[in-house]
C-alpha cells in the first residue's frame, strides 16, 4: 500500500506544519496504513487545535498565485480547503513509500524524434485576446503585486 | 576522478586602489583582474587588506540538438516565423499531454557519460512553477529531485599569464545534468509598453548542466564553458552555438576571506558569450569586494550582464524571493534506463535506452583528440588546443600533413602562424579559406625541396590568398621566385653586399657575429628572397674569413 502525497503543496506553499501527527493506531499493534473507522469527519471539530492562516502566509499566497482572497469569506474558504486537505496528515504513513502518481509503475513511452506537429499559428492565435502580426501580446514584463502596505486589500485590516 | 586540481586556491586582493595614481581610473570590469592560476595564497601586500577568495559556480543550459521538441512533435529551428513551431501542447491547451522524445534522453545520457557522470537508471520529472508570459503552462517540466545524471567532472585547461606555453589543467565537479523544457521568447516593446510572445522555443529540450563552485575567476569559468562547448559539439548532443542561444550560462559568484565560510552569492543570469562570461564574473567579483570593503553587504539577488557597459545590474523583473512550488509531474511516469545487465529480454527496442550501447558509441572527446595529435605528430600540447579550437582546423592540418613531405612540426607553424592569422584577420572560417589544404601542401613541398626560400613561400602564399586559381608553382614561375641555384651569381651578390658595408664587416671581424645576420638580410633583399639563407651564411662566412 502506498499513500498519495497530496499534502505536499501545503508544505511547499510555506504553510506551517501542524505540531504533531495524530496517531490512530493503538500502541503495541503494528500500524495499519488506513484506519479501520473514520476518526474524524469533515465538519466536526478537529481533534487537534487548528491553526489560523497568518496574514504573512496569505500575502505570500496572493503573490505566488496572483490571486486576491478579497474578503473574510475568501479567507474562510481557503481555511476550509486547508482543513480539508489537512485530513491527509491524520493518516499514518510511517514506512510507506510515497507515490507520485498512479501511473508510476507504467512504462514511460518514448517517441521517435520526428516532426509531426506545429504549423498551426492561425488556430493558436484565435485564443489570443490581442496579437501583433504572428505574436501573442502580453503586458510588459511581470507586474508583481505591490507590497502589502502599499495596496488596498482586505488583508490590511485583518 | 581527479578533484585535486579543483579550484585554483588563488587569493585575490583589490587589484587597484580607489583613486590612486591615474587621473581617471578605468571603469569597473575593464581592469585587468588576473587569476592566480598556479594556486597558493598571494602574500599580503602593502595595502594590508585581508585577501579575498572568490568562488564561482555555473549553471549551463545547453539546447539539445534534435528535430523535434522534448515533449511534443513540433520542430526545433532557429529564426522561424513566430509561433509557427508550436503544437497545442507547447501552447498549453487543455487536454494535451507530454510525450518524451527518445533522442533528447539519449543526448542527455551521452553528455552525462562524456562528463564522467553516474547515469540514474531511474529519474523523475517535476514541475517548477512561475508566472511569465512566455511560459503558458505556468510551470516548466524539469528534473529537480532525481535528475538523469549526477556526480561527474570536467577537466579544462587554461594558460597562465596569457602564455600559451604555460598551461594548467583543472577539474570542476559536475553536480548534475537534468532534462528540462525551454521557455518561449519575449520581445519587449518599450515604446508601446507591451510584450510580444513567440512560443517557437517553448518546449525545446534543454540539458541543464550544474557545476559545483570549483572555479575562482572569469578566465576559469570561460575555459570550463569552452571545453564543455567543444565536448557537446563533438558528441553532437548540442550544437552549442552561443550566438543562437543554444548555450546560456548563469554564474553564481561570491567572495570570502580564506578560512571563513562562503559569502552571500549573487547570480548573473543569461550570459550568452564566453568573452562576456569572463568579463561578467570578474566584474561581479570586483564589485562584491569593493562593496564589502566599503562596509556594504551583498544581497542574494539576480543580476544581468550589460555587455555595452561591461557591468552587472540587478534584475528588477525577478524581484522578491522565489518559490517555485516544485511538485512531481503527474503526467510522466519515472524515466527508466537500462544497461546490458538490466535489459529486459522481450522489450521493444524502440522503447529502450541502453546506457552501455551509448557508452560504446561515444566518439573521441577533445582531450583524447588532443593527446592523439600530440603523440602522432609530435606537436606541442598548446598547439593541439589551437587546432581543436577552430572548427575544421585539425582536419585541414592533417590533410596538409598527408600531402607533404614536410615534418608535421614544421607544418603546424604554417597552419597556426600563417593560415590561422590570415583567417582571423579576415574573419573567415577554416572552411572558407581561399587556400585549400592541397594548395598549401603543394607550396610547402616546394619549400621542402628547397626550390624556394621561406621568404619566397610567404610571397607565394600572399598571392594564393587572392584565390585566383593559380598553383604555387605557377606563381613561383611568374614572379621568378625560384632559389638562385647558380653559385657564381650568389657569390657575386654576397661580395657586393660585403663591399658596400665596411662598418658591419669590421664589426664582424672584431667578433660581433650577430651583425652577420644583417648581411644575410641584405643579400636576401638583393635577391628578393630567392637565396637560401643557409647557403648565403656559408658564403659570407667564407668570404669574411679570407
Amino acid at each position: 500500500m502506498r499513500a498519495l502525497r497530496l499534502g505536499r503543496w501545503l508544505q511547499a506553499g510555506g504553510l506551517p506544519v501542524p505540531p504533531a501527527r495524530a496517531v490512530l493506531t493503538a500502541p503495541g499493534t503494528s500500524p495499519a496504513p488506513v484506519p479501520p473507522r473514520p476518526a474524524w469527519q469533515h465538519g466536526e471539530p478537529r481533534p487537534t487545535p487548528q491553526q489560523k492562516v497568518t496574514v504573512e502566509v496569505l500575502d505570500h499566497l496572493e503573490h505566488l498565485a496572483l490571486v486576491d482572497f478579497r474578503d473574510a469569506e475568501g479567507v474562510e474558504r481557503l481555511q476550509k480547503a486547508i482543513q480539508f486537505a489537512d485530513q491527509l496528515r491524520d493518516v499514518n504513513t510511517d514506512g510507506v513509500e510515497p507515490m507520485d502518481s498512479v501511473l508510476e509503475d507504467r512504462c514511460l513511452y518514448l517517441r521517435d524524434d520526428d516532426v509531426t506537429e506545429g504549423n498551426c499559428t492561425n488556430e493558436l492565435l484565435k485564443n489570443a485576446r490581442e496579437k501583433v502580426e504572428e505574436y501573442f501580446v502580453a503586458p510588459p514584463g511581470n507586474i508583481p503585486l505591490p507590497k502589502l502596505e502599499e495596496r488596498e486589500t482586505f488583508l490590511q485590516s485583518s | 576522478m581527479a578533484v585535486a586540481a579543483r579550484g585554483c586556491g588563488g587569493v585575490w586582493r583589490r587589484a587597484w586602489q580607489r583613486g590612486a595614481g591615474g587621473p581617471s581610473p578605468a571603469p569597473r570590469g575593464q581592469r585587468a583582474v588576473a587569476c592566480n592560476a598556479r594556486g597558493g595564497a598571494v602574500p599580503a601586500g602593502k595595502s594590508g587588506l585581508a585577501p579575498w577568495e572568490p568562488v564561482v559556480g555555473l549553471e549551463i543550459h545547453a539546447q539539445i540538438s534534435s528535430n523535434s521538441k522534448l515533449f511534443s512533435g513540433s520542430q526545433v529551428q532557429f529564426a522561424a516565423p513566430p509561433n509557427s513551431l508550436v503544437s497545442f501542447f507547447d501552447a498549453s491547451l487543455p487536454g494535451t499531454l507530454p510525450v518524451l522524445n527518445r533522442r533528447c534522453v539519449e543526448a542527455a545520457v551521452m553528455t552525462g557519460l562524456a562528463l564522467n557522470c553516474s547515469i540514474n537508471k531511474k529519474s523523475l520529472f517535476d514541475r517548477k512553477h512561475y508566472f511569465y508570459a512566455d511560459l503558458p503552462a505556468g510551470y516548466q517540466i524539469t528534473q529537480q529531485r532525481v535528475p538523469i545524471a549526477v556526480n561527474g567532472s570536467l577537466s579544462y585547461s587554461l594558460c597562465i599569464d596569457n602564455k600559451m606555453s604555460q598551461m594548467v589543467t583543472k577539474t570542476v565537479r559536475i553536480k548534475q545534468i537534468q532534462l528540462e523544457q525551454d521557455s518561449g521568447k519575449s520581445l519587449h516593446d518599450d515604446t508601446r509598453s507591451q510584450t510580444l510572445v513567440d512560443l517557437n522555443r517553448a518546449g525545446v529540450g534543454l540539458m541543464e548542466v550544474v557545476m559545483e563552485p570549483d572555479m575562482c575567476c572569469g578566465e576559469e569559468a570561460a575555459a570550463a564553458v569552452r571545453e564543455l562547448q567543444l565536448i557537446l559539439q563533438t558528441l553532437g548532443s548540442s550544437q552549442a552555438v552561443m550566438a543562437e542561444g543554444q548555450l546560456r550560462v548563469d554564474a553564481n559568484v561570491s567572495v570570502h576571506h580564506p578560512g571563513e565560510p562562503y559569502g552571500v552569492r549573487t547570480e548573473v543570469k543569461n550570459i550568452n558569450s564566453i568573452r562576456f562570461l569572463a568579463k561578467a564574473v570578474d566584474y561581479e567579483i570586483q564589485r562584491q569586494i569593493e562593496e564589502l570593503e566599503s562596509g556594504g553587504t551583498i544581497l542574494n539577488e539576480t543580476r544581468a550582464f550589460d555587455s555595452k557597459l561591461g557591468c552587472t545590474v540587478p534584475m528588477r523583473d525577478k524581484e522578491g524571493k522565489q518559490d517555485y512550488r516544485f511538485m512531481p509531474e503527474p503526467n510522466l511516469p519515472p524515466l527508466i534506463l537500462y544497461d546490458a545487465k538490466s535489459l529486459p529480454a522481450n522489450m521493444n527496442h524502440q522503447q529502450v535506452v541502453n546506457i552501455d550501447l551509448i557508452h560504446e558509441r561515444l566518439p573521441d572527446l577533445p582531450s583524447v583528440k588532443r593527446a592523439k595529435l600530440v603523440e602522432r605528430y609530435g606537436i606541442l600540447p598548446e598547439h593541439s588546443f589551437t587546432l581543436l579550437n577552430e572548427d575544421g582546423l585539425t582536419e585541414f592540418f592533417e590533410n596538409v600533413v598527408k600531402q607533404t613531405q614536410m615534418k608535421p612540426k614544421k607544418v603546424i607553424g604554417w597552419i597556426l602562424n600563417d593560415l590561422l592569422s590570415y583567417l582571423k584577420q579576415h574573419s573567415l572560417t577554416v572552411k572558407e579559406s581561399p587556400v585549400s589544404s592541397f594548395l598549401l601542401a603543394d607550396l610547402l613541398n616546394l619549400l621542402e625541396k628547397k626550390e624556394i626560400s621561406s621568404t619566397a613561400a610567404k610571397q607565394v602564399l600572399a598571392e594564393l590568398w587572392k584565390g585566383e586559381g593559380k598553383t604555387p608553382l605557377e606563381i613561383v614561375k611568374e614572379k621568378k621566385l625560384e632559389l638562385i641555384q647558380d653559385q657564381k651569381e650568389l657569390e657575386q651578390i654576397c661580395q657586393a653586399v660585403i663591399d658596400g658595408q665596411e662598418n658591419e664587416v669590421m664589426a664582424i671581424k672584431a667578433g660581433n657575429l650577430k651583425v652577420l645576420n644583417k648581411l644575410i638580410g641584405l643579400v636576401q633583399r638583393e635577391t628578393r628572397g630567392r637565396s637560401n639563407p643557409v647557403v648565403v651564411k656559408q658564403l659570407l662566412e667564407k668570404k669574411l674569413s679570407q
